[in-house]
């Protein structure tokens, strides 16, 4: 009996040590991706880092403005052409997607999720950069709106299918029409939701840099005209890593902690929603 | 089966027209709701069979009888919610005032805006109690919003629940107790000034006092709604209802007088069911 209870102990002891360790080693992957940003490019972070343009090889010095600039324009026309077209096709798989069409939908949105991004990138080259004639930031924008849309899609989906049907329900049963319903109970319901689903797709597609190297280029000139090619944090940070100067590995990190400052905060801010909506629950 | 019961009651398929003394006051005699044949299936199940019989206005009508034996379904054929479930059909026809609910007049959004519905569970929206108790006449445009306040609380003092909430009617429904969000459910559909009121199970998630609450309400709310309740609870058919109609495996076996069904039952099956020996 008490050999049988310490064993149970023991096993439980030890199961836990198992579990807490690895998910040590889950965090601790985070932890070292920020120490050594903190490490290597904290230094290179003052203000000019983030007003001032490039400088030409060989001058010190020199920001990232243009890049940041272009991500924000890039991810945020990213978001207004994949947004409205990801949440809408997410409602529609949620209300009225129980036949063949939703079927359809479901499926290329799950082929679409697992599309590598540079292959969306080609392809966004193929439809847009080629016919067009040049690289420029709407195709930027284009390819990432396409990643982006599947995965809002299914979360859409999925926030959607949370709202209990007696919420449903009790809109029909009060004389709401459908359409109605759906909109105004079960979307406003499974808002906070949603939100949350695109904070994230907005932060995954903003570290996006294998779709862009085809469609926006980059650009080591400030521009915000969307038919040129734009520099993107994530393009900077890939040219000015793999180029050959101490300068411009310096300033790759400091770009890198930008980058994932700006998704960190995308990450907080979703989880800030999430925690309204459970509060908005209670 | 004994003859006594058969002469005393309204069995299936005769309207209750005529047959109640003058005692009750003159509009009991007219129906609100005419049930005429009525078939109902879920895909290749039929759930309903054949149901004839008709609801008086201004009372209180239970239904009961065990689980899965067609109540609900029932009561949802009559605001039309079932339509929302794929592959459901029916035959034979519910008529509502006289008119079918069924017609190709009857729009199922108006229907459901005359015939309020509350729920098992009670399921306030995620907003605050003046905004769902004023959802439905702001939808239905049953008010201008300066007249909204008075609405909404004469909704509330009906559902006599006013005095708790009037102080607070800014806080989310959700944060009311469970007796109080069913009360708010009851406020909401009375509202849309319904003509008649359709409750499923409404207090089977509530504990005795809120029960008890409930009952009261359904008692004052008869003088001027037609209600029809589902309830597993034979007690509360008993104490609320005028009327009562037993279901069985999707037939109505029994309807009449609340007093002579649970007294003298004229099927055995509904004496068998009261008594407790099913169900």
């Amino acid at each position: 009996m008490s050999a049988r209870r310490v064993r149970r102990r023991l096993v439980s002891a030890l199961m836990t040590g198992v579990v807490g360790a690895l998910s040590l080693l889950a965090v601790l992957a985070l932890v070292l991706i920020l120490g050594h940003l903190a490490v290597k490019g904290a230094t290179s972070l003052d203000w000019s880092f983030f007003t001032r343009n490039p400088v030409p090889v060989g001058e010190s010095g020199g920001g990232v403005a243009n890049a940041i600039v272009g991500t924000a324009i890039i991810v945020g026309l990213a978001s207004l052409i994949g947004l409205p077209v990801g949440i809408g096709a997410g409602l529609y798989l949620a209300e009225f997607g129980s036949g063949r069409l939703g079927w359809i939908v479901r499926f290329v949105a799950d082929v679409l999720n697992g599309t590598p991004s540079i292959v969306v990138g080609i392809f966004a080259w193929t439809w847009l950069v080629k016919p067009m004639g040049h690289f420029s930031a709407l195709a930027g924008s284009v390819a990432l709106a396409v990643l982006m849309v599947p995965m809002l899609a299914r979360t859409t989906e999925e926030m959607v299918r949370l709202v209990p049907h007696s919420l449903r329900e009790a809109a029909l049963a009060l004389g709401y029409p459908r359409w109605r319903t759906s909109l105004r109970i079960v979307a406003r319901t499974a808002l906070a939701g949603i939100v949350t689903g695109c904070l994230v797709g907005v932060a995954r597609i903003a570290g996006e840099t294998a779709p862009l190297l085809f469609t926006a280029l980059g650009n080591l000139n400030f521009t915000t005209d969307l038919m040129q090619p734009m520099q993107a944090l994530s393009l900077q940070i890939y040219q000015y890593a793999t180029g050959p100067f101490e300068e411009w590995h310096r300033l790759a990190w400091a770009a890198a902690i930008v980058l994932m400052g700006l998704v960190l905060l995308l990450g907080v801010a979703a989880r800030w929603a999430i925690r309204q909506r459970h509060g908005a629950a209670r | 089966m004994t003859t006594a019961g058969l002469t005393d009651g309204r069995t299936v398929g005769q309207p209750d027209r005529g047959r109640r003394p003058p005692v009750w006051p003159s509009d009991h005699s007219t129906p609100i709701i005419d049930v005429r044949a009525y078939n109902f299936w879920y895909g290749g199940t039929q759930a309903l069979f054949d149901l004839t019989f008709t609801i008086p206005r201004r009372a209180v009508t239970a239904l009961i009888g065990p689980s899965g034996c067609g109540k609900s379904t029932f009561l949802r054929s009559i605001n039309r919610l079932n339509e929302l479930i794929p592959r459901t059909r029916h035959t034979g026809d519910i008529l509502l005032e006289g008119v079918s609910v069924f017609s190709s007049g009857t729009d199922p959004v108006t229907l459901r805006r005359e015939v309020g519905m509350v729920f098992q569970q009670p399921n306030p929206f995620p907003k605050t109690i003046f905004d769902n108790v004023a959802y439905g006449p702001r939808l239905n445009g049953l008010a201008a919003e300066r007249d909204m306040p008075e609405r909404v609380e004469v909704a509330l003092r009906r559902a006599a629940l006013w005095d708790e909430v009037k102080d607070r009617l800014r806080t989310p429904g959700t944060s009311l107790s469970g007796g109080q969000q069913q009360r708010l459910c009851i406020a909401r559909a009375l509202a849309n000034e319904p003509e008649v009121l359709l409750m499923d199970e409404p207090c089977s998630a509530l504990d005795p006092a809120a029960t008890q609450r409930i009952e009261e309400l359904l008692v004052e709310l008869k003088q001027s709604y037609s209600i029809v309740i589902v309830t597993h609870n034979m007690q509360q058919a008993s104490r609320v209802s005028d009327f009562t109609g037993f279901f069985y495996l999707g037939c109505l076996i029994e309807f009449g007088d609340t007093k002579q069904v649970f007294t003298r039952p004229g099927d055995e099956r509904t004496e068998a069911y009261i008594t407790g020996r099913f169900g």
